[in-house]
């Protein structure tokens, strides 16, 4: 068993690099791409941590990981006391380790950071993860089993928000129904992000173990449509709605209905919840061509232009009207889609798509150039007078984010959302306008991130607990009276 | 869930089926539809909901790809491996002045029979026109006959009622002096045009329901959208019903026919399999 290092030994070691796939032969393929750490990988990067007393690097995480505790136990060598420690808070390590932006979250807050080095948090969460799965398997926190069963609340939606008010409710000994529109759980992280980022089992193993504490998940149930939520706070002590910010939004350009123009949500669920990379073996088709066009830079781009590459296009470029130092992905994910070979095409803003035929055969778009900054601090584009470029393409993705669904809200009777149809609720309780009915995650702040929505539902799951307990005793001692 | 009750050959392509499927059932409304899945392989394909009663529900559907010929060929007590909704909004209806006119093309008499049914209910004059190519693809013409004042027919070819189109039969229900309040039409996209033209004159409010290429049917991923008043809307979540004068139908129909190659290879590939 390793020791804690002394101080100085410990930071002389480098962060360890992730091993990643060759790029040449993983830009036709779906395998992950980071193959993750090895053990003495693991055991040394966690000795760089220094195990601060005040822990910087817990304030940048909306879920709160214990993460010097989990650390201390990878130097100890006792993974399966890592993942409890990571477990404690968080019931989607392996997905986490994954897809969060850790350089603006945990790792932006590592002390280590201010020399430009933090310790990769994010690749040892996965690390414990995947070293745990692969050798001993997953266990959540359960409700004592003579605890009493505190009330019974419905979830609608079961992505990360709804997932992680799910498993911490029900370690709080509730019983709880996950209502999911789609015939499959997981939300984003199932349709929307691809198997080189997230292989599908390893969601599949995080959500089992939830299944395992005693949730119930309720496939196939549009709330809204199939039953109100109106109907459910009658049913239920409480709600929690995290159904997400999942519309598309459009550009609102000529020619957007050409065929051959797809939403990233249209090509992404295509492709990942309904299994058209395996046409026709499986029945969802997808049509992709030679030449791919996506607009926009965020993560959902860089997956759309990513997964384009791998269905077999020749050519997929991204288009986005800022530069690359705006674009909302993460450096890691712009990094490895110029490894792959995908071309940027920046300071350029489609304003038009020629077709032939009823199908795609080329966009126009105007160039810009930066201008002064706007509200959000980065640069504004504006548009470089007189200068346009067309590029012929067969297909077109667009990727400019998302918009609220409205199916849930109008069944929501005195539950407020916004003028864009997001629900006002509380950041720190998740609390909408209607007593016992919660809400978090994208349908609340708008397109985030995994983490955050984790944040929201665990966040609720502490509100929820409150307000039944609170009800729950009242209701008893007006009875007492 | 969702076992296959009861099914019924109306023809060669044309089947009904029952369908356990509680969720669906139990608030269900008339202009509302689902989406069924066959197997854990298979797409999500829209569908009428015909009818309902306790637990389950009514599809009519015909053969037209891999998934219906499918379906048609699974058999009473197999089950789906989904069945999910209602989706869309429900058929906004009124007790109107005037008749109300139902005009369904093809299999399109699926999604209007629980609307006329319920406009009757309502206390409406129902005159209903079905069309279809030749009498042998008529269905379903008893249950409208039970619920509709008057039931006008027109097939292709002669070989049932009128020799002609529905449009036919519904301008000389216009000419009538007694002005029908409103129209419903339901059926193949080039029909919704062709009433939408015919109509147009008579300035009756025209409603169509759209049947576009869905894949989550539940406002997520855009496939269904389509122009109405130059405005993209999403068939799924801000129809299925929209005012028939507003609709870029040639628009509409042109997305129908992106997956058509596909459509034909998953066909070939299902019966080289299946035979
Ligand atoms: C392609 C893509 C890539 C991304 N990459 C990253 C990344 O790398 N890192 C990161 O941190 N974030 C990423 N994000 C953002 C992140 O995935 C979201 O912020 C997060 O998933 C939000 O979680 P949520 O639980 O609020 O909603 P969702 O994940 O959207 O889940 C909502 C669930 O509710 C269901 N639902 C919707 N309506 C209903 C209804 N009426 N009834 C019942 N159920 C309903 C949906 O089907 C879905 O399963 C990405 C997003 C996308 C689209
Ligand atoms: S079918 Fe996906 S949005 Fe309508």
């Amino acid at each position: 068993m390793a020791d804690m290092l002394p101080i100085k030994e410990r930071l002389k070691i480098k962060r360890h690099e992730m091993p990643t796939l060759d790029p040449e032969k993983r830009g036709k393929i779906f395998e992950e791409v980071p193959t993750g750490y090895t053990v003495e990988d693991a055991i040394s990067e966690a000795q760089r941590c220094l195990q601060c007393k005040v822990a910087t690097c817990m304030d940048g995480c909306p879920a709160q990981v214990r993460i010097p505790h989990f650390i201390e136990a990878i130097v100890a060598e006792d993974f399966e006391k890592a993942l409890e420690e990571l477990k404690v808070t968080n019931a989607l390590p392996a997905v986490c380790g994954r897809v969060c932006p850790q350089e603006t979250q945990c790792e932006n807050t590592c002390v280590l950071e201010k020399q430009k080095r933090p310790v990769a948090i994010g690749r040892l969460e996965r690390f414990v993860a995947d070293w745990n799965r692969n050798n001993v398997g997953h266990k959540l926190p359960v409700c004592a089993p003579e605890g009493e069963i505190k009330g019974k609340v419905a979830i609608v939606g079961a992505g990360p928000a709804g997932i992680a008010c799910a498993a911490d409710l029900s370690k709080a000994c509730y019983d709880v129904t996950v209502f999911e529109a789609l015939h499959k759980v997981g939300g984003v992280l199932r349709y929307g992000i691809p198997d080189f980022r997230l292989p599908k089992d390893i969601l599949d193993s995080e959500i089992d173990a939830i299944k395992e504490t005693g949730v119930k998940f309720v496939t196939n149930v549009v709330v809204g449509n199939s039953i109100t939520v109106d109907e459910l706070a009658l049913e239920y002590d409480a709600v929690f709605i995290g159904n997400g910010a999942g519309g598309p939004r459009m550009l609102g350009i000529p020619g957007e209905n050409l065929n051959g123009v797809y939403s990233a949500s249209e090509f992404l669920v295509r492709v990942n919840l309904m299994g058209a990379r395996n046409f026709p073996d499986f029945d969802t088709p997808v049509n992709f061509g030679r030449k791919v066009v996506v607009f926009g830079a965020g993560n959902v781009a860089m997956d759309a232009v990513r997964t384009a590459l791998r269905l077999g296009a020749d050519e997929a470029t991204i288009v986005y009207r800022r530069t690359k130092n705006e674009a909302p992905a993460r450096d890691e994910e712009i990094m490895h889609a110029e490894e792959e070979g995908v071309k940027f095409h920046f300071l350029a803003s489609p304003v038009k798509i020629n077709g032939k035929n009823g199908r795609v055969a080329s966009i126009i778009c105007q160039l810009m150039k930066l201008g002064e900054p706007d509200s959000s601090g980065r640069a504004r584009p504006v548009p470089d007078e007189g200068k346009t470029m067309e590029i012929e393409v067969d297909t077109v993705i667009v990727a400019i984010g998302q918009q609220a669904n409205p199916i849930v809200a109008k069944s929501a009777t005195g539950v407020r959302t916004d003028k864009r149809g997001y629900f006002v609720a509380s950041l720190e309780t998740g609390q909408t306008t209607r007593e016992g009915v919660f809400a978090g995650g994208d349908i609340v702040t708008g397109a985030a991130t995994v983490i955050e929505a984790v944040g929201a539902g665990k966040n609720a799951a502490q509100a929820i607990d409150r307000f039944i307990r609170s009800k729950k005793l009242s209701v008893a001692e007006e009875a007492n009276k | 869930m969702y076992v296959i009750k009861k099914k019924k050959q109306w023809s060669e392509k044309v089947f009904t089926c029952w369908i356990d499927a509680p969720w669906v059932a139990r608030s269900a409304s008339p202009g509302q539809f689902l989406v069924t899945i066959n197997s854990c392989k298979g797409e999500r394909i829209p569908m009428t909901i015909v009818d309902v009663d306790g637990d389950s529900i009514e599809l009519l559907f015909q053969v037209v790809g891999k998934s219906t010929l499918e379906l048609s060929r699974m058999n009473e007590g197999d089950s789906l491996y989904a069945v999910v909704g209602p989706l869309g909004n429900p058929s906004v209806l009124q007790k109107f002045d005037g008749p109300a006119v139902f005009v369904a093309g093809g299999i399109g008499v699926g999604p209007i029979y629980p609307i006329a049914k319920k406009a009757k209910e309502m206390g409406n004059k129902v005159i209903s026109i079905m069309g279809s190519r030749s009498e042998t693809l008529l269905v379903m013409t008893d249950q409208m006959r039970e619920i509709s004042d008057e039931l006008l027919i027109s097939t292709d070819d002669g070989s049932c009622g009128r020799k002609g189109f529905v449009t036919d039969l519904l301008r000389e229900v216009l000419e009538r002096d007694e002005k029908p309040s409103h129209i419903w039409a339901i059926g193949p996209a080039i029909m919704m045009k062709f009433v939408a033209l015919t109509a147009k004159p008579f300035n009756v409010p025209l409603t169509v329901s759209l049947n576009p290429i869905m894949v989550d049917a539940t406002g997520m991923c855009g496939v269904c959208r389509v122009y109405v008043n130059g405005e993209n809307k999403l068939a799924c979540v801000d129809g299925p019903e929209f005012d028939g004068y507003a609709v870029d139908y040639d628009g509409f129909m042109g997305r129908l026919t992106q997956y058509q190659e596909k459509e034909a290879v998953a066909l070939k590939h299902y019966m080289e399999l299946e035979g």
